[in-house]
């Protein structure tokens, strides 16, 4: 029997993350992501060279708006980023996914020097590969980026969020510390193209990208976000060149804050028990966009990290 | 696959005889593939262009049907690799397994019922019950399930192996058409006989896609229609390498022997979710807690959902949390992702609030005001029709802040003091914590 077998003139490109001592850094290894020729684990059609990569999520502030059941699993590290980052790594994250929230102007306004002394000290902390984002206020994530940039300069980090507004000042920050960049478009596989076209036309590699087409948690628009990974991975392997980087989705951000993992037993019975409820929403999110053909995932419980490897590591046998 | 008309043109007469009612053969073959006549109409037909033309005019995926009246299932049918492609049409079918050594069947059934969940206004659940016969024992095996028919409404999948069990358990409830799971290489033929017999469909299994295939058109040729394919191996990558190159065949290839439904088995959420995406149409599953559908259920809801049709919330006033005559009154759109970013949020900031969703066809906020679908007096006509002056006191509307050049014409209209929020909804709970107080 015959079997229907794509010839797919593309590829996604494989970016590396992190550098050793011979790459004049620090780190105990690196992580590549992408490189892939092939949908989704079609083993029997192209080649896999890496396996989807998992990175934690570490804040720099605590997370207050965190269910119960997420904190307590870092409970003694949650004031602490270095501390937590080490957890993270020992519980055998890929990558540190770092969030410098404490620099938002209507929380904690912490300076450019004070959120860069904390990416020194989740480096020192830990050997694994870094990811930073900065807390999400486009004008002062513009003003901070390029101190981030240069206390890890030499780490080959990924930083982010590089989005319309502030893509310049970030592709200028990633280009001094030779860092690689998340871009992130509000769902439009158009707008996603076009950014990765103005960071490239700004002398950027355009294989030093990541595309963040926006997340959303299962139930809250994960369908849209499904389709257009999709429909990006699908434009890789026709070999639209500005469409072939790997792919980050946030799979624990967009499910710890929905009703779905917050609602306990007595206000919604018929949901079941909430302390497993939270853990498989965000198993469903990360198995759902492992199938879209998302590179790289960022997730928050231990026990959803857990299963999603050992699953990843399933979906990678032949 | 569709045929164009010269295809269809190349098996016919060619004698353009007019008896079909068109002036040509090519004109009677363009019809046909505008599927606006149909090949009866031709008298002189040979049988070997029929049987052609005939399989080329069937959907390349057949659908089936388990079970019967307002419970019964459609499976399969599907047209696409992508749902951006046009649309998945039958979600996957869940199915929860019981064993027929289960002691209380009466309690698994309430288990059962319980898997249905009320998501915005409409009730979703599991569809199908699958009966094990771990006992091993016929007689045990039918009573169970005539028990399972005569007390649960959900249709039931039959396993065994065991031709003598499964007629002996269709003698009771054929008329309830289950899925018999299932056929193999050594009992196809008596499996066969008895699913034409009791008219019910059939599930076959095979120990790769060739043996399947193969397996498929042995009990076609059997006069066997209704199937469904299991390729055998429980290991999810084979799994989902197998259901992309069984798709794929039927669809691109219109290979009729694998052009069925295929099914899964999942002992996880992990897996599950994986099938429900790559291509599952059947997933029977030992999972059975509320904590374990409910996300399924909602991903299954996802996936299929038509793309180009977008789910609109039913306009309305919406209470977030139990807000009270001087809670804030916040104002949107009825696009459901729209809602599903907004309410969260709401939610996260721990403020009750009145949210309008306004008739906005569906569109979100920038896209309505552009259209000309989200404006002062589309707001001023929902705040007339839901009551809003009488369930909030403060004379207050937030509105999205990417429509804050309505301000003045939705005073003007309202007599409400317009307050402008924030553009996106990641920014709520700090305004509500903030500038609302």
């Amino acid at each position: 029997m015959e079997h229907v077998i794509e010839k797919w003139p593309g590829n996604v490109y494989e970016l590396t993350i992190g550098a050793t001592k011979e790459d004049g850094g620090t780190r105990s290894r690196k992580v590549k992501a992408g490189g892939i020729n092939t949908l989704p684990f079609l083993h029997f059609e192209g080649l896999t060279p890496n396996q989807p990569l998992i990175a934690m999520e570490v804040w720099d502030i605590e997370p207050s708006e965190w269910p119960e059941n997420l904190k307590n699993e870092f409970n003694e590290v949650l004031n602490n980023a270095a501390q937590w980052a080490k957890k993270c790594e020992d519980l055998g994250a890929d990558l540190i996914c770092l969030r410098l929230l404490s620099a938002d102007p209507d929380g904690k306004n912490a300076s450019a020097t004070e959120v860069a002394r904390t990416v020194k000290d989740v480096l020192s902390a830990t050997s694994i590969p870094l990811m930073i984002l900065g807390c999400g206020n486009n004008e002062k994530d513009s003003s901070i980026i390029m101190d981030i940039s240069q206390i890890a300069k030499g780490e080959n980090c990924l930083i982010g969020m590089a989005v319309k507004e502030n893509f310049k000042t970030f592709t200028a920050a990633a280009q001094a510390g030779g860092h690689s960049l998340i871009a992130e478009t509000p769902l439009d596989i158009n707008l996603e193209k076009q950014l990765n076209i103005l960071i490239s036309d700004m002398g950027f590699g355009s294989d030093r990208i990541v595309i963040h087409p926006s997340t959303g948690g299962v139930g809250y628009g994960f369908e849209y976000c499904y389709t257009i990974i999709e429909r990006t991975r699908l434009a890789s392997l026709s070999n639209d060149k500005m469409m072939s980087q790997p792919i980050i989705t946030f799979v624990g951000q967009e499910t710890w804050k929905i009703k779905e993992c917050k609602a306990d037993e007595t206000e919604k019975p018929e949901w079941g028990s909430l302390k497993e409820r939270g853990v498989l929403w965000e198993i469903a999110t990360a198995s759902g966009y492992l199938q879209a053909g998302s590179d790289i995932l960022v997730m928050n419980h231990p026990k959803a990290v857990n299963e999603i490897k050992n699953h990843i590591n399933k979906l990678m046998e032949k | 696959m569709a045929l164009s008309g010269l295809d269809i043109y190349k098996h016919l007469p060619k004698t353009n005889c007019k008896k079909c009612g068109c002036p040509t053969c090519l004109a009677f073959a363009m019809a046909l593939a505008a599927k606006k006549t149909s090949l009866d109409k031709c008298p002189d037909i040979t049988e070997a262009a029929k049987q052609i033309l005939d399989s080329a005019s069937l959907p390349p995926m057949a659908t089936i049907t388990i079970g019967e009246g307002a419970k019964k299932v459609e499976i399969g049918g599907e047209t696409v690799m992508f749902r951006h492609e046009k649309t998945f049409y039958h979600p996957t079918a869940i199915a929860i397994s019981v064993s027929d050594n289960e002691t209380n069947i009466q309690e698994k059934i309430e288990k059962i019922k319980k898997l249905h969940f009320d998501r915005v206004g409409m009730m979703v659940g599991v569809d199908l019950i699958a009966l094990k016969n771990d006992s091993n024992d016929t007689d045990k095996f039918a009573a169970v399930a005539k028990e399972l028919t005569d007390k649960s409404e959900l249709p039931l999948i039959l396993l065994s192996d065991n031709p003598q069990t499964i007629e002996e358990s269709l003698k009771n409830i054929s008329q309830k058409r289950p899925l018999v799971y299932c056929a193999n290489s050594k009992n196809f033929e008596q499996m066969s006989r008895i699913a034409k017999q009791y008219n019910v469909p059939l599930c076959i299994c095979g120990k790769d896609i060739e043996e399947l295939a193969e397996l498929s058109q042995k009990i076609t040729a059997l006069a066997v229609k209704d199937i469904v394919l299991d390729c055998s191996t429980r290991a999810v990558s084979k799994c989902i390498q197998n259901f992309t190159k069984i798709r794929r065949l039927a669809l691109k290839k219109n290979f009729r022997p694998l052009g069925f439904p295929v099914i899964a088995f999942a002992e996880n959420v992990t897996e599950a979710s994986a099938y429900i995406c790559k291509y599952a149409n059947i997933l029977i599953t030992t999972l059975d807690k509320p904590e374990e559908i409910l996300p399924l259920i909602t991903l299954r809801l996802n996936i299929y959902t038509d793309p180009q049709k977008p789910i609109m919330m039913e306009p309305k006033l919406y209470a977030v949390g139990t807000p009270n005559e001087n809670s804030p009154f916040m104002v949107t759109t009825n696009f459901s992702l729209t809602y599903f970013t907004v309410t969260p949020e709401i939610e996260n900031s721990k403020i009750p609030v009145w949210l309008l969703v306004c008739d906005a066809e569906g569109m979100s906020v920038l896209t309505a005001w552009a259209a000309d679908k989200f404006n002062a007096e589309i707001i001023d006509t929902w705040m007339k029709k839901t009551d809003v002056a009488n369930k909030v006191k403060h004379k207050k509307i937030i509105i999205p802040g990417y429509v804050s050049v309505m301000s003045g014409k939705l005073e003007e209209l309202t007599g409400w003091q317009v307050l402008v929020g924030p553009k996106e909804a990641a920014a709520i709970p700090k305004y509500l914590k903030t500038i609302w107080k």
